[in-house]
C-alpha cells in the first residue's frame, strides 16, 4: 500500500489547484451576490400584487427550478451565443449561471420568510401611520432577513458546489483543474482526493461563519 | 369624532357587518359587545381601514374613509390601535417600538422620541423595561407597551380589539387600569371587549352586536340591567 499512491506529490500541483480554488471562490462570490438581488427583487414579485411583476417572476422561478444546472451552463455558454451572436468568457458565462440559478431558489426564500411574518406585524405597522414600503423596511424585512439566514446558508453551500459543474464549459475553476492534472499524470487519486477536501474546506468554513452569524443575532 | 352611516362589509360573498349606524363623540368611552362572530373586529377594523368598506360612509376626525383621495395614513395617525396580540415589534426594544412611528411618521427627533417614549413608559408604569426586548416581557406588560406605542403617536381616537382577551386572568387588571386611566383622562375610546365590568365601570355607551349589526345600545347600567332586545338578555346571561 505504502508506495501506491504519491500524495506527497500533490504539493507539486497546489500553484494549479489554487488558480481553480480561486476561481471557484470568485464566481461563488460574486455570483452569489448577484443571486441575492435577484432573488430579492423576484421573491417579491411573488408576493406582488402586480400581475405582471407576479407572472414573470413565477415563470423565472419555475424555469429554472425545473431545469438541471449543467444544461442551464451548457445553453447559455453554448446555445445563448447562437442566439445572441455574441460570445461570452467562460468565466462570465459561470458567474451567470450560478447567480441566475440561485436566484431562483433565492427568491423562494425571500418570499417564504417574507411570508412567514405574521399578518398582525404589518397591521401593527400600518394602524401606527406607517406605509406600507416604510413598514416592509422597519418590520417586516429585518425580521425576515433572520429567518432566511438558515436556507440562505444552505443554497449558498449548494450552489458552490455546482460550480464544480462549470469545468463542462471550460471555466477554470477547481474541479476543471483538477480533471485536467489527473488527465495528464494519472493521479486521480490523489488530485481528486485533494479538490473534494478543498470544497469540503470551502463549505465547512462557510457553515461555521453561519453559525456564528445566527448565534450573534440570536442574542436579542 | 366617529360617524358611520349604513356601514355594510363583505369577505366574498359572506356578509359580515349588515348595515351599521352609529356616532360617537369626542372623549366618549363606547364599548362593542356580542357574541363571537358577530362582527366587532370587523367593524373595528372599518374605522382604521385595515378593512376596506364595502358600501356606506364611514367619517372619522372629519376624513371621508370612503373618498378615494383621503390619505389612509393620515387618518391612522389619528386612530391608535391595540390588537388582543399585542403585535410587538420582536426585533426591537421596548423604547424602539414606542419610537418608530413618532420618528418615521411624525418625522419628530430621535431625542424627542425617546422622551415621549419614556414618559409613556412611566405612565404604564414600566419605566425600567425601556432596554428589554417584548419576549422578555409578560403578557400584560406587553399589552401596556403596544398601548404606550399607540399614544405616543398622540392619536384623537383609541380602538382596542380585546386588548385582555390573550392575558393570564391575573394580568387583567393591570391593562384595564391603564385604559381606566386614559379614559379618566378624556381620551376618546372604543373598546371591543368581553370585560363586562370594565364595560359597566367605565363606558359612556354600551353596543350590543349580533349577526352584523348593533342591535341595541345605551348607557351600560341600561344595557346590563334592563336590556330591551331578548338577544342582548339571552348574550348577558351567558356572560354575567
Ligand atoms: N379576513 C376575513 N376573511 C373572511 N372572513 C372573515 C375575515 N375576517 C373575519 N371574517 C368573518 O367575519 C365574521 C365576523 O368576524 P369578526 O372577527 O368581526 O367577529 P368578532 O365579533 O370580532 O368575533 P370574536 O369575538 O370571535 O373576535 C366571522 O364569521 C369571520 O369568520
Ligand atoms: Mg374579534
Amino acid at each position: 500500500m505504502e508506495g501506491r499512491f504519491n500524495w506527497a506529490g500533490v504539493i507539486d500541483f497546489l500553484p494549479e489547484l489554487g488558480t481553480g480554488l480561486y476561481y471557484t471562490l470568485l464566481i461563488s462570490i460574486i455570483g452569489l451576490i448577484i443571486g441575492f438581488v435577484l432573488g430579492a427583487i423576484f421573491g417579491l414579485g411573488r408576493i406582488s400584487k402586480n400581475k405582471i411583476f407576479y407572472g414573470i417572476s413565477s415563470i423565472y422561478i419555475e424555469v429554472i427550478r425545473g431545469t438541471p444546472v449543467l444544461v442551464q451552463a451548457i445553453w447559455i455558454f453554448f446555445a445563448l451565443p447562437l442566439i445572441t451572436g455574441y460570445n461570452m468568457a467562460s468565466v462570465t458565462a459561470g458567474i451567470i449561471v450560478i447567480a441566475v440559478n440561485s436566484g431562483a431558489y433565492i427568491a423562494e426564500i425571500v418570499r417564504g420568510a417574507v411570508q412567514s411574518i405574521a399578518k398582525g406585524q404589518v397591521e401593527a405597522g400600518r394602524s401606527l401611520g406607517l406605509t406600507h414600503n416604510q413598514t416592509m423596511r422597519y418590520i417586516v424585512w429585518p425580521q425576515a432577513f433572520k429567518r432566511m439566514i438558515p436556507p440562505l446558508g444552505n443554497q449558498f453551500i449548494i450552489s458552490i458546489k455546482d460550480t464544480s459543474l462549470l469545468s463542462v464549459i471550460l471555466v477554470p475553476e477547481l474541479m476543471f483543474q483538477g480533471r485536467l492534472i489527473a488527465s495528464n499524470y494519472f493521479n486521480a487519486v490523489e488530485i481528486y482526493t485533494t479538490v473534494a477536501v478543498f470544497y469540503l474546506i470551502i463549505t465547512l468554513t462557510l457553515s461555521y461563519i453561519l453559525r456564528m452569524i445566527e448565534k450573534r443575532l440570536d442574542v436579542q | 369624532m366617529i360617524k358611520v352611516e349604513n356601514l355594510h362589509k363583505s369577505f366574498g360573498d359572506h356578509e359580515v357587518l349588515k348595515g351599521i349606524d352609529c356616532e360617537i363623540q369626542s372623549s366618549e368611552v363606547v364599548c362593542v359587545i356580542g357574541p363571537s362572530g358577530s362582527g366587532k373586529s370587523t367593524f373595528l377594523r372599518c374605522l382604521n381601514m385595515l378593512e376596506s368598506i364595502t358600501s356606506g360612509q364611514v367619517t372619522v376626525d372629519g376624513f371621508n374613509l370612503k373618498n378615494k383621495k383621503t390619505n389612509i395614513n393620515m387618518v391612522r395617525t389619528e386612530v391608535g390601535m391595540v390588537f388582543q396580540q399585542f403585535n410587538l415589534f420582536p426585533h426591537k426594544t421596548v423604547i424602539e417600538n414606542i419610537m418608530l412611528a413618532p420618528m418615521k411618521v411624525r418625522k419628530i427627533s430621535k431625542n424627542e422620541a425617546k422622551e415621549r417614549g419614556l414618559k409613556l413608559l412611566k405612565k404604564v408604569g414600566l419605566s425600567d423595561k425601556a432596554n428589554k426586548y417584548p419576549s422578555s416581557l409578560s403578557g400584560g406588560q406587553q399589552q401596556r407597551v403596544a398601548i404606550a406605542r399607540a399614544l405616543a403617536m398622540e392619536p384623537k381616537l383609541m380602538l382596542f380589539d380585546e386588548p385582555t382577551s390573550a392575558l393570564d386572568p391575573e394580568l387583567v387588571g393591570e391593562v384595564l387600569e391603564v385604559m381606566r386611566q386614559l379614559a379618566i383622562e378624556g381620551m376618546t375610546m372604543v373598546v371591543v371587549t368581553h370585560e363586562m365590568g370594565f364595560a359597566r365601570e367605565v363606558a359612556d355607551r354600551v353596543l350590543f352586536m349580533d349577526e352584523g349589526i348593533i342591535m341595541e345600545e345605551g348607557r351600560p347600567d341600561v344595557i346590563f340591567s334592563n336590556p330591551t332586545s331578548g338577544r342582548t338578555k339571552e348574550f348577558l346571561d351567558k356572560v354575567l
